[in-house]
């Protein structure tokens, strides 16, 4: 599917987006979060900027699979690391683990099911902390009421991972053509909640 | 009031012709380079006429040597599918007149450049110099090895617009150059590939044609890391925000994977994927540069 001019304007607002926060850093946060944000928010810019050069193909490659996944693993082990001080080692441990697992499972040419499971297992965690911590926070009084948009911005980058997994599973909820043409206000929509939500906690 | 309209009208027509000759686009991308060389001495006091003149010597420079170039190699262009439209090729302006247009460009470039600051035209002319004589003149037909001359030509806007910010050359304009020096391989050799044929049918020397594909895409992703590393350091030297680090850092990965992809899994699309990033992400080093 070829891809249009206003998907063109709002993958580079996604990019300008992420490039912003990249630059203006996370208030107060330490030296490994800032590094986990600054990864996250990294891949979003340059997954922008080659969507915009290389058009939808680019999610053909099968390093798509491998590199979405920072997404979800660093963000969430930056909310991880400033929120759930007891929790840092363990989410460390998985996050590294988990990150290992992905690439050998993609990498090796396995034909089971394995691959999908350690894909699902390891993006669920993420997904489900970044869209929970932040609300879970915002309820219990512990963040500003702001925070919980980081949440929100989960939920939208887990209805995207899930759509784009099913679909190179061969097993789509939408149709290609659908999934490729709301694709780029999802990303759009989710970097705006993440980054309003940072600059509101 | 006929006469007038007719003159506007002819202008008008001579400028759109005369613009393809400049290559507006990388004239416009070296341009950025010297405005952010300039920009990177963070001079104390900036005043819009030093920046103004700066700007309008430099075009008419890298104008002029571009269409000096582009007449001596009209022949090259005739030939090959990609330029064969262009204004010289196709005999829509005259060698004779294009020469003109060229050298009255550069000589006006540097010589503005000159008395605006001695030092400053010098390394203005340099550039036109390396550009024309060595890389157009005397190498482009005979080695592949000529784009280190054309890169070394592309790397003195930037130290030329730093020279003129501090007076004198430093470390860091040097390292500038170097990292504009190495980023032409990434801009030229993915070009070269892309258009390899047309570049063997006008027998022009390049890397793919002497060496191999592999080759120079292992070239391309060395001298995309050596570019990136020169330019992060000298914006760490220069003293820029961390967060502009942190972002040149991010812009640098993605140049890094599209060379490595290259490399690894070379196709059409990743290979002109890459020509394009590296134009973007020039701009966007110079931006932070700047700001």
């Amino acid at each position: 599917m070829k891809i249009t001019l206003l998907d063109r304007i709002l993958l580079l607002a996604t990019g300008l987006l992420a490039a912003w926060q990249v630059a203006v850093g996370i208030n107060g946060a330490n030296t490994l979060p800032m590094i986990a944000y600054t990864i996250a928010f990294g891949v979003l810019l340059v997954a922008g900027l080659l969507l915009i050069i290389l058009g939808f193909d680019v999610l053909e490659s099968p390093i798509v699979v491998i590199v979405s996944t920072v997404i979800p693993l660093s963000l969430s082990l930056g909310l991880v690391w400033e929120h759930l001080a007891a929790c840092r080692t363990v989410y460390l441990v998985f996050v590294i683990v988990g990150f290992l697992a992905i690439l050998l499972t993609r990498l090796l040419p396995l034909r089971n099911i394995l691959p999908v499971m350690v894909l699902a297992f390891v993006h669920g965690i993420a997904g489900l902390t970044i869209f929970l911590l932040p609300i879970v926070w915002t309820l219990t009084g512990r963040a500003a009421p702001g925070f919980a948009l980081v949440g929100v911005g989960g939920a939208l980058i887990g209805v995207g991972g899930l759509l784009l997994a099913l679909l190179k599973a061969g097993k789509p909820l939408l149709s290609r053509s659908t999934i490729l043409k709301v694709l780029p206000g999802l990303l759009l929509l989710m970097t705006a909640a993440f980054v309003a939500g940072f600059a509101l906690a | 009031m006929h006469n007038l309209q007719s003159a506007i009208r002819n202008l008008q027509s001579k400028i759109r012709l005369y613009w393809p000759l400049t290559k507006s686009l990388q004239t416009g991308l070296l341009l950025s380079t010297g405005l952010a060389g300039y920009m990177s001495a963070r001079c104390p006091v900036m005043h819009w006429y030093d920046f103004l003149g700066l700007a309008v010597s430099l075009f008419l420079a890298i104008a002029g040597s571009t269409i000096i170039n582009m007449w001596y190699d009209r022949d090259i262009d005739a030939s090959m599918k990609r330029t064969c439209d262009r204004p010289l090729a196709s005999g829509q302006v005259s060698p004779t007149e294009a020469l003109r247009l060229g050298l009255v460009l550069s000589l006006l470039g540097v010589g503005m450049a000159v008395v605006m600051s001695p030092l400053y035209g010098l390394v203005v002319f340099a550039g036109l110099f390396f550009d024309v004589v060595i890389y157009t003149l005397w190498l482009k037909r005979r080695t592949c090895w000529s784009i280190v001359w054309g890169g070394i030509s592309g790397g003195m806007p930037i130290l030329a617009g730093r020279v003129f910010g501090l007076g004198h050359v430093d470390g860091i304009g040097i390292l500038l150059a170097l990292a504009v020096l190495f980023w032409i391989p990434t801009h030229i050799l993915t070009f070269s590939m892309r258009y390899h044929e047309d570049y063997q049918a006008a027998k022009i020397p390049t890397f793919p044609s002497i060496y191999g594909f592999l080759a120079t895409r292992t070239t391309i992703a060395i001298s995309s890391v050596l570019a990136a590393l020169s330019i992060a350091i000298a914006g760490v030297l220069i003293g820029m925000e961390w967060g502009f680090v942190r972002l040149l850092a991010v812009l640098s990965a993605g140049l890094l994977l599209l060379a490595v992809a290259s490399v690894f899994r070379p196709t059409e699309r990743v290979n002109f994927g890459l020509f394009k990033y590296a134009s973007l992400y020039m701009l966007s080093a110079m931006i932070l540069l700047s700001i």
